[in-house]
């Protein structure tokens, strides 16, 4: 018994072995060739048998800022929502919308997003961003004007990196939540009671209490959703547009690292071209994984740092959940 | 808290209007985001509903897909039905078996450097984005067999549906009391019989609910299975050849120009939520049920 399960598991290690080797020795040759510049070079042209990754990585984290910056705000609110609720009655149905959220299949969110938000973002909430943002000096580079058609409608291109963010930071709003409440619970109970003791009103024991003791848990739940924002494929692929462009605007179409590879692998057939697919592919497991190194040194020295009293222990919040994505 | 609201009057009309005025408007930023959340929700349930609803009929389980052509109502994805089937079904072969013999090892026999690599391996695997499984078995078991395979797919999303199904009996087998254990290694009973006779079976809904979540999760993956099994027109019963899926056919439809296959598109995306739905509600009533009974 002891036999066949270590066995199992020193399988599944060389399952994780066998997934960085391949990735590495396929990727090989496009580094050998290029070198530093894969990663520097911003053209991607296979028929010439020139590979710069730059378009891609940029898609990839332009995207996957976007989705941070709209998620984490609303996903910080909706944990302390949930552990200190305004109404009891909203908790319980809010948790468990949010879990469906979770588990609703990534080419859903492409379908929807590509049909439905997309059209809406680039007829409507792109040109007010432009009116808002777009004279703000640097900033407005961002948020270019949109060119429109003889109708006066915006020309869109079914997609682009600012509608990709968007969609992005929907799929990632439930892990971050999770990860966000888990680190909001681990706030000890005595130091919320004193702020209120001391007459502080809820925002004010939050912000002097809750947020400066989980302020470092809550950096590691975004670099978190920020490592699956990175690797999401099919609903970026969905609604990023297509093209390699490097450049300010988030009105523009591109693609990711995942989306490239998603829309190339099959139809590539120069092995060079395979090779730097494969070798996009190193450059993204080493990106998540960072991140999740980074995520989880953050979550874990957040809960640590206030060693738990034992009328901690004796009396253990409520509501802190432990899903299996955060451990 | 109970005494917090008692006080709360006299300590009200103690408030400066400018405090009051911040947690109000704190407030009411709490009920935005919560609004801001459920809004996507929202509109991904209307829109799946309706226009899937409007794409499902008897053809729609039992037919071919249509040529682009078509009249709306004469096509349908039994294929893809089928062909998900195949590769789901043969990745829980895989994975469940090896998911539960793994986390059997780590909580009843792994102490150490070995238990503790082999946890970090699972975590590693499941932050690991989709589009890599898919790409290393594609760029192995694809080109040696120099074919899109259904098995390449399940192979695919093994590797994903793994760590899912050890992460979660792992826990579940945690929970097991360790009197029960006691008990049975007191009687003389040997240990690998412990764990298939008492550990296993107590622990047997919990199980059943990691495995739901794998099967959902399996159920939901496109961009590994696009890398391993390509898609197929037709009706493929055969593991060596390219097969048809239910989410790649989401896929590529949603960027057809043509209104018939567009409507498909949503029909399986109904389809498709239909079925997670139903597993994660399963996965749910079953762990409630097992609460219950513990408790």
């Amino acid at each position: 018994m002891i036999g066949l399960t270590l066995a199992s598991g020193i399988v599944l290690i060389g399952v994780l072995g066998l997934v960085l080797a391949v990735l590495a020795s396929g990727g090989a040759p496009t580094f050998a060739k290029f070198g530093l510049r894969f990663l520097t070079s911003s053209r991607w042209d296979p028929p010439h048998q020139e590979f710069g990754a730059l378009p891609f990585v940029f898609g990839t984290l332009l995207t996957s800022f976007v989705a941070l910056v709209l998620s984490v705000p609303v996903a910080l609110g909706l944990a302390i929502l949930l552990n200190e609720p305004i109404s009891g009655k909203i908790t319980g149905p809010l948790a468990t919308f949010i879990d469906v959220l979770a588990a609703i299949p990534s080419v859903v969110f492409g379908l929807v997003g590509l049909f439905v938000l997309a059209p809406w973002l680039e007829q409507h909430v792109e040109p007010l961003l432009h009116t808002i943002f777009g004279w703000v000096p640097g900033l407005g580079m961002l948020f270019p004007a949109l060119s429109r058609g003889v109708n006066g409608r915006v020309i869109g291109a079914g997609g682009d990196y600012f509608v990709a963010g968007v969609v992005l930071s929907i799929m990632i709003l439930p892990i971050v939540t999770a990860i966000s409440r888990e680190v909001v619970a681990t706030v000890p109970r005595d130091l919320r009671e004193a702020a209120k003791a001391l007459g502080a009103t809820r925002y004010e024991t939050i912000r002097m209490a809750v947020l400066p003791y989980s302020a470092q848990g809550i950096a590691g739940a975004a670099f978190l959703g920020l490592g699956r924002a990175l690797g999401e494929t099919i609903a970026v692929s969905m609604v990023i547009g297509g093209g390699a462009s490097v450049g300010a605007s988030l009105f523009a179409p591109g693609q990711s690292i995942a989306s490239a590879i998603a829309s190339q692998f099959n139809g590539a057939t120069n092995a060079l071209q395979r090779s730097s697919l494969l070798a996009l592919g190193v450059v993204l497991v080493a990106m998540s994984f960072g991140l999740a190194a980074v995520s989880k040194a953050l979550v874990g020295r957040g809960a640590r740092r206030l060693e738990p009293t034992p009328a901690d222990l004796a009396d253990p919040d409520p509501g802190s959940p432990v899903t299996a994505e955060a451990a | 808290m109970a005494t917090a609201t008692a006080n709360r009057q006299p300590l009200a009309t103690a408030l400066t209007r400018s405090r009051r005025a911040k947690d109000r408007a704190f407030s009411l930023f709490l009920m935005l985001c919560a609004a801001l959340a459920l809004a996507p929700l929202a509109v991904i349930a209307v829109f799946v509903l309706v226009r899937g609803a409007a794409a499902l009929d008897l053809n729609f389980f039992t037919k071919l897909p249509p040529g682009s052509l078509d009249p709306p109502h004469t096509g349908g994805i039994s294929n893809a039905i089928v062909g998900t089937g195949m590769i789901v079904g043969l990745a829980v072969l895989i994975s469940v078996p090896l998911g539960i013999a793994t986390a059997v090892y780590l909580s009843e026999y792994g102490r150490g450097r070995t238990a503790t690599v082999i946890r970090f391996t699972a975590n590693t695997l499941l932050s690991t984005p989709s589009i890599i499984a898919g790409l290393v078995v594609a760029a192995t078991v694809v080109t040696w067999t120099h074919s899109f395979s259904a098995y390449a797919a399940s192979l695919a999303i093994s590797i994903l549906m793994w760590p899912v199904v050890t992460r979660a009996t792992e826990e579940v087998l945690r929970l097991v009391p360790q009197e029960l254990r006691e008990g049975a290694l007191a009687l003389g009973v040997p240990r690998w019989k412990v764990v298939l006779k008492i550990v296993i079976p107590t622990a047997g809904s919990g199980i059943l609910t990691g495995v739901m979540l794998a099967v959902s999760r399996g159920l939901g993956e496109t961009a590994a299975i696009l890398l391993t099994a390509l898609g197929n027109n037709y009706m493929n019963t055969s593991y060596g050849r390219p097969t048809a899926w239910i989410t790649g056919y989401i896929y590529f439809w949603a960027r057809q120009p043509q209104a018939v296959l567009q409507q498909l598109a949503w029909g399986a995306g109904l389809t498709l939520m239909m079925a997670v739905l139903l597993l994660s509600i399963s996965a749910r009533v079953v762990s409630v049920r097992r609460q219950r009974r513990l408790t």
